[in-house]
């Protein structure tokens, strides 16, 4: 366990808390836009920045990546600290002027203007996308590519991948709506990673539903469906008609043969 | 065995990617898609990361190289002392552009941020020979010889 200060909060916590971490123990607020709490911080976009006084010195970091440390002094609110981060969405909203999440940060500290020339990219570069088909879906599908400025995510070769299931996870955590997730008739397309995925049918109702690949990828992943109760045809169906099956079974049960 | 498996058993034991990399561009003069493909494959590590990281480094290429590389140093220093015009004059006689190849495959220009050699400015390094102090004149003479 390590103790440390937050605003004039003590408090102990163990050996390789962020300092985000700490402060929400705290309930003290701090804005972020490339943290997931299930996923590795990556320290990307700056907006998480604290003041940190350790003896004499001084420093800004950021604190979804820095770990607390004893007798670590931090501080969240000074105005050093909305500067800095002022700047970073400041920043973030030239390159992105339309998503809506930075927006929304970039409103709540108090950035109404830009003061550099506005670009029209999707992207922040926060990473979101790149850990968590690594880490959670264990795809890798995608990565940054470049440096410097040329620095993008991307498919490898920038064309179809091979790795990606259409699981849409990435679509889901990207704060700037860059990649788009469609299902046109049989194909599910990621336009953002060049890919296009088959289908697989509702045996019910003939809706296709769900990529071919990510099916494979789920009954892989459910171990033994045995255990789990669940027929393995349960993933050839889809939602609708299995919240239907469900709860038709589950009217039998509850009011015999006849229902409805 | 061919070159590319012989290289591949070298490093698969270590998995380091870099090295790997480095001896399949000395090699071949490039990274082709099918040896990254294959080299992801037989170290299993996801495409998207060698892909990364041969992206990364400018002295990785993914696309063919001329026969000669010749690198122009726009670092600071050989910059002030005149290294843009070098490198306009380099793509006006081989008719391309930085980072590009010619047609015949002989020449592939690029420009590189400063090579440590800042004294010998402005400075221009052709199939690995280094040619300090270079202006426009000297640098038509070096062509010559590479241009027979
Ligand atoms: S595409 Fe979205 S999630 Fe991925 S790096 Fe860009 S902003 Fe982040
Ligand atoms: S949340 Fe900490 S740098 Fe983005
Ligand atoms: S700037 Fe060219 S060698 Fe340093």
């Amino acid at each position: 366990m390590v103790r440390l200060t937050i605003d004039n909060k003590k408090i102990k916590v163990e050996e390789g808390t962020t300092l985000l971490e700490t402060a929400q123990k705290l309930n003290i607020e701090i804005p972020t836009l490339c943290h997931h709490q299930a996923l590795k911080p990556y320290g990307a976009c700056r907006v998480c920045l604290v003041e940190v006084i350790k003896g004499s010195r001084l420093g800004l970091v950021a604190s979804c990546t820095y770990p607390a440390e004893e007798g670590l002094v931090a501080r969240t609110e000074t105005e050093r600290v909305k500067r800095a981060r002022r700047l970073s969405i400041e920043l973030l909203l030239a390159r992105c002027p339309t998503s809506e999440k930075v927006r929304e940060v970039a409103l709540e500290l108090g950035v109404k203007k830009v003061r550099f020339k506005e670009e029209k990219e999707e992207c922040i570069l926060c990473g979101l996308c790149v850990r968590v088909c690594e880490e959670a879906i264990a795809k890798s599908a995608i990565s940054f590519i470049n440096r410097g400025a040329d620095r993008e995510v991307t498919t490898p070769f920038k064309i179809g991948s091979l790795a990606c299931i259409g699981c849409g996870a990435c679509v889901y955590l990207c704060p700037t709506g860059a990649i788009k997730i469609e299902d046109v008739r049989k194909c599910r397309r990621l336009d953002f990673w060049n890919t296009k995925l088959e289908l697989k049918k509702c045996k019910v109702c003939g809706k296709h539903f769900v990529p071919l690949v990510e099916l494979d990828y789920l009954k892989d992943r459910i171990k033994s469906f045995e255990e789990m109760e669940l027929p393995e045809e349960a993933l050839e169906v889809c939602p609708k008609c299995r919240k239907r099956i469900l709860s038709e079974k589950a009217g039998e049960f509850i009011f015999g043969e006849k229902y409805p | 065995m061919r070159k590319i498996d012989r290289i591949i058993k070298r490093h698969k034991k270590k998995g380091a990617l870099v090295p790997l990399l480095q001896d399949v561009m000395a090699e071949y003069g490039y990274l082709p898609q099918r040896t990254i493909e294959r080299i992801s494959q037989e170290l299993d590590i996801p495409l998207s990361q060698v892909y990364s990281l041969a992206t990364f480094y400018k002295s990785f290429s993914l696309t063919p190289r001329g026969k000669y590389l010749i690198s122009v140093c726009l670092g600071t220093a050989c910059h002030v002392r005149g290294a843009p015009r070098i490198v306009e004059k380099l793509e006006r006689d081989l008719g391309i552009r930085a980072g590009e190849t010619t047609k015949d495959s002989k020449f592939t220009l690029e420009t590189v941020n400063c090579l440590g050699a800042c004294a010998l400015g402005p400075l221009v390094v052709i199939d690995g020979k280094y040619f300090g102090r270079i202006n426009l004149s000297r640098l038509d003479e070096v062509l010559k010889d590479y241009l027979k």
